[in-house]
């Protein structure tokens, strides 16, 4: 056991709560100034000495936010997308990685090395194409243009997650199944889909996120304010009003919220979903 | 079972798998592969998605692009991003991971700083890009900080002077990226077994040399996987740049991707920028078979 009463030894548990409390302040200080300053008004936002805790305490930033018609069609937007993709995703991964976690079949391995390296293709490469196929499909400026691509960036990740996790269920209960005379798909929507709720959650919780998140996209391939999600509708708030920074915090904020929620909530999930990658 | 139903059984078996990966085959290779295939075309025509009847330029526009002076300050600042980028999210990450797994810190505030050193991860890329250009407005909170506490004389502007741009924007990504390794190396510690410390005490050794001769080297798979595919995802950085300073000023910024960007959708030459967005994809793949061989011999 290690002493822990020597003047040495206190004195690294002091310096090292001090470090503790320095990596806090780099780590969050920003995010309190976000929401600190969109609680302030714009005059104080930039008063000096800056002030802490807003002195003036006001909502006014929220209720430009939320009594706009314009940027509330951002949030549904948003939502929409988000999930639409989520449902599709899912349910087409959750089939794929079926497929891979309980049968053997020619050529599984190099099509798994296919999805692995689809994982790191570069969103700019593929967006130049992207632009050509939607405006000759006349699908430019729509949810299905939005949809459509995001899928394809959220598939990779959702199969090798949930791979990941039906490799984990024993195979002996859709072997049971089997026995039965069930097929396959009676397996699946019997006995694993129910087990595997985790594994759907995690899944689900990161394609929410990934989409929630996209921005080059969004970006280019649509066009009408009324189609624009929440990180294009920031960006277009900060060229209209290039200083209602109290309203582009709270926009920020409320932008931020989702994954807040699902983090506080689901932190296991979310953690699984981010490390997948990074696991696998 | 009769041996026509078993056989009939064996047939189901074998084609199952397809079936269940078809729709994931079919997106995959109509709009990953495809386009994939398009772009690498578009990059050899003349005026590609303009015309309807495009000829055919061979390498005019990859020679286009390689003697523009803006593509290899790009490739330049690229790489400078990205490796910086990459090397401070491992130390902090590394740094946060040691502390809060520490057995001098009590397991309640542990859990606190745990979720509180995470923030930044949970927001999207223009957010971030909004809070720094708030918090480095020439009026803003840092310089005020930093005049206050002597370290600068005067207002710097941070993101619109092009000698401190590019720096601004790799720190901001610095912060806005470590997490994903302090959350995987806390992970890794956890799953060192306690006994290699425990033998290291019976030897006498010193923390240093446990984290030099143990820890370190138990993490080694975890820090060369996620620091390859930081790498990748890194490059590929457009959000950030795009809002903090729009690749300038007078391309101090440019990156790969406002690069291209700028080329297909301001100056609408969309060849050059398909010739562009094929060095990026090869750039991309070069890393990536890279990572899936580590990945494979491990």
């Amino acid at each position: 056991m290690r002493k822990r009463h020597t003047p040495k030894d206190r004195l690294i548990t002091v310096a090292l709560h001090v470090a503790l409390a320095a990596g806090l302040f780099f780590a969050a200080f920003p995010i309190y100034w976000m929401l600190s300053s969109s609680f302030k008004s714009n005059t104080e936002i930039f008063a000096l000495p800056p002030t802490i805790l807003p002195k003036a305490f006001t909502l006014e930033a929220y209720a430009a936010i939320l009594g706009d018609p314009v940027k509330l069609r951002f949030f549904f937007n948003s939502y929409f997308v988000a999930g639409t993709v989520t449902v599709l995703t899912v349910l087409i991964a959750l089939l794929a990685a079926y497929g891979f976690s309980r049968f053997n079949f020619r050529g599984k391995g190099s099509l798994n090395t296919l999805i692995i390296s689809t994982q790191t293709i570069p969103p700019i490469t593929l967006l130049i194409p992207f632009f050509g196929l939607v405006v000759s499909y006349g699908i430019f400026d729509t949810y299905v243009a939005l949809i459509l691509t995001y899928l394809v960036f959220t598939l990779p990740y959702a199969i090798l997650l949930m791979t990941g996790y039906l490799n984990t269920l024993p195979r002996d209960l859709d072997e049971a199944v089997a026995v039965d005379g069930g097929t396959s798909w009676t397996a699946l929507w019997r006995v694993i889909v129910p087990i595997s709720l985790p594994g759907i959650v995690a899944t689900s919780v990161y394609t929410f996120l990934l989409c929630w998140n996209e921005f080059l996209f969004a970006l280019t391939l649509t066009k009408s304010t009324s189609m624009r999600t929440v990180p294009i509708g920031i960006q277009l708030l900060m060229g209209q009003h290039a200083f209602e920074w109290n309203q582009m915090m709270a926009m920020s904020v409320l932008g931020s919220l989702p994954l807040l929620l699902i983090y506080l909530v689901a932190q296991r999930y979310f953690l699984a979903g981010m490390t997948a990658g990074s696991v696998k | 079972m009769t041996r026509q139903k078993r056989s009939h059984h064996k047939l189901k078996r074998a084609v199952a798998p397809y079936l269940y990966l078809s729709p994931s085959l079919l997106i995959i290779g109509l709009l990953m592969l495809l386009p994939m295939a398009t772009v690498i075309a578009y990059s050899f025509q003349n005026s590609a998605v303009l015309r309807r009847d495009p000829t055919f330029a061979g390498l005019k526009h990859y020679q286009a692009i390689f003697d523009d002076p803006v593509f290899w300050a790009s490739l330049w600042h690229t790489l400078y991003f990205t490796c910086m980028s990459v090397i401070f999210h491992m130390t902090i990450g590394m740094v946060f991971a040691l502390m809060l797994n520490s057995d001098r810190i009590n397991p309640t505030l542990r859990n606190i700083l745990r979720v509180l050193y995470i923030l930044p991860w949970l927001f999207t890329a223009v957010i971030i890009a909004v809070i720094w250009r708030l918090l480095l407005e020439p009026n803003g909170v840092v310089n005020s900080i930093l005049m206050q506490i002597g370290i600068i004389g005067s207002k710097i502007e941070w993101f619109s002077s092009p000698e401190t741009a590019l720096h601004a924007v790799t720190f901001a990504n610095i912060w806005a990226g470590y997490p994903l390794f302090m959350v995987s190396l806390l992970a890794g510690l956890q799953g060192i077994p306690k006994d290699f410390y425990e033998a290291a005490d019976i030897d006498g050794a010193k923390a240093y040399q446990k984290l030099i001769f143990i820890t370190i080297p138990q993490l080694m798979p975890i820090i060369i996987s996620i620091s390859l595919l930081d790498f990748i995802w890194t490059m590929q950085v457009f959000p950030l740049i795009w809002i903090t300073t729009g690749g300038g000023p007078i391309y101090s910024t440019e990156v790969l991707s406002t690069y291209t960007y700028k080329l297909a959708f301001s100056s609408y030459n969309l060849s050059q920028a398909s010739a562009s967005a094929v060095v990026i994809l090869l750039i991309s793949l070069g890393l990536t078979l890279f990572y899936i061989r580590y990945q494979k011999a491990r």
